[in-house]
């Protein structure tokens, strides 16, 4: 259950890829190949710090042919919870960690004519294991990738390499600005838009997408939410008859895993639905933090998404 | 007996402008031209970036086609048939940019010819919005020898290709914009339950 399947896998290479992204890659502890995953694909890294287990899920940004190593990239977040400091600071080569089976939640539409590929800071390894995928089947794609400077090189240097002038950068130190409404006009009828970065750079990206006539179907995004903080409160399962504390600086999720539930989940950041609970009863206001339940789900009272929402109040029943 | 709703069936939510499109691109058939008068009558700024085909099919004589004519949309194309129709919107669908909306009203097997044309130049299903008016009538495919009947309004119903006895299924293939058609006495030959109009 939880994210199900769990593989052990040693760290083999650390590479400072930029000022703070790290990126690692990781060979199987059995020897046995890795599972090939479609690009878009995220693992959850889970990773033994001294009080709990930390878990945080990173996009894949390539798989070796042969199956013997994944490779991941992480920020370093001032803000870091936890999961990017402990993966800058504690992890070396040969560290051991599990992660879970790859989960796809932003996938290339194949039947697409054309694909507009956009990344800001670290939202650029989804998309670099995508156009990489485009490439090789010879799709249509540009790749628009914003950052803070080229100190971002690693990334860009391997892009250019592979993908030339179907790359464009745009550098915050050269005052140069993604904007989306230079890329929209005169794309052919079935192109696709993807967007991984910043909450308010997706945001802005799909306004745009909106504003320019495109429909919902052809917008894609994907966001990997650190679940908000706040302040703590008392949560109980019904059905389990399990009760615990929830920490500011926690999880709904989090706290239960701490106390030994088995919680189901793919995404930790509110997007795939897999972590939906039923509320029996909120002493309090549910304060919802995903980008999954309805308007109607919401204005019920009777679910909540255990990965990043939390409860305002005293007590939180839930019919787990 | 007709089977339970199966998911596949489509849903028609009606025509709906939507006000973000740069191009409406309409096709109808029939009935459907009411449907874009209710979409487009008094709709001056969207009407000025909207091409309609229009193929007045069983409603011919009910002048449709001079009232659609008279929204003065953009570009206006009456069509003979169907299939003139469809390859007129091929050839529009060819260098149409992202931004244009697509929506279909008539018939359900002319709504599903559209949707999959439209899909075949990798527009998602589901954003094409579409109004069903007029016949229920439809295509039906067999699913023994493969042979497409067009307008059919009973279950069972006589294959036009093999001759087989098909009951209808709710079934429906968005590629082929056609219900499955399946024998409905293999093992009894001859058994057949009476034939129900059901799909006027
Ligand atoms: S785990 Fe995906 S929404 Fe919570």
């Amino acid at each position: 259950m939880s994210g199900g399947i769990e593989i052990p896998v040693r760290v083999v290479e650390i590479e400072q890829a930029t000022a703070t992204v790290k990126r690692f890659r990781f060979a199987p502890v059995s020897g046995e190949p890795l599972p090939p995953f479609s690009s878009g694909a995220h693992v959850v890294v889970l990773m033994p710090a001294a009080d709990r287990t930390i878990r945080n899920a990173y996009s894949l940004i390539d798989r070796a042919e042969d199956g013997s190593s994944y490779r991941i990239g992480v920020l370093r977040t001032p803000q870091s919870r936890g999961g990017s400091a402990f993966m800058h600071e504690q992890v070396t080569v040969g560290t051991e960690l599990k992660i879970t089976m790859p989960v796809n939640l932003f996938p290339l539409v194949h039947a697409g004519r054309k694909h507009l590929l956009i990344a800001g800071g670290i939202g650029i390894t989804p998309i670099f294991a995508m156009a990489e995928e485009l490439r090789r089947t010879d799709a249509s794609y540009e790749i628009h990738y914003a950052m803070r400077n080229t100190s971002s090189g690693a990334f860009v240097d391997e892009l250019r390499a592979r993908h030339g002038d179907k790359l464009k950068l745009y550098r915050d130190d050269f005052q140069e600005t993604l904007a989306v409404d230079a890329i929209l006009p005169n794309q052919p009828l079935g192109a696709h838009l993807y967007v991984c970065g910043p909450a308010g750079m997706i945001e802005a990206i799909l306004e745009g997408g909106r504003e320019a006539g495109w429909p919902e179907e052809n917008l894609h995004s994907e966001r990997f939410q650190a679940p908000p903080t706040g302040e703590p409160f008392s949560v109980r399962l019904a059905k389990a008859g399990i009760a615990c504390e929830v920490r500011g600086d926690q999880s709904l999720l989090e706290a239960l895993e701490q106390a030994g539930v088995d919680a189901p989940f793919l995404c930790r950041g509110g997007a795939c639905g897999q972590c939906e609970a039923a509320v029996i009863e909120a002493d309090g206001e549910l304060v919802h933090n995903d980008h999954y339940l309805t308007e109607a789900d919401r204005a019920s009272g009777a679910k909540i998404m255990l990965c990043v929402s939390r409860l305002k109040g005293r007590e939180l029943v839930l019919d787990l | 007996m007709l089977a339970a709703t199966i998911k596949s069936r489509p849903i028609y939510e009606g025509l709906r402008l939507d006000g973000r499109a740069k191009r409406h691109l309409v096709a109808a058939e029939g009935e459907g031209a009411l449907a874009v008068l209710d979409m487009l009558a008094g709709e001056d700024a969207a009407l000025a970036r909207a091409t309609l085909l229009y193929a007045p099919g069983g409603s011919a004589g009910q002048e449709h086609g001079a009232k659609l004519a008279a929204l003065r949309p953009d570009g206006f194309h009456p069509l003979p048939t169907q299939p003139t129709l469809l390859n007129r919107l091929e050839v529009i669908l060819q260098t149409a940019t992202m931004g244009t909306r697509i929506y279909v009203a008539g018939t359900e097997g002319f709504i599903g010819k559209v949707v999959a044309l439209a899909q075949a130049h990798g527009v998602d299903p589901q954003s094409v919005r579409t109004e069903h008016r007029g016949s229920l009538a439809r295509r039906v495919q067999c699913v023994h020898c493969k042979g497409m009947t067009e307008n059919v309004t009973a279950s069972p119903f006589v294959c036009s290709h093999c001759g087989l006895n098909l009951f209808v299924r709710d079934h429906y293939s968005r590629r082929l914009g056609a219900f499955q058609g399946v024998c409905v006495d293999a093992e009894v030959p001859g058994e057949i339950p009476p034939a129900e109009e059901l799909f006027r």
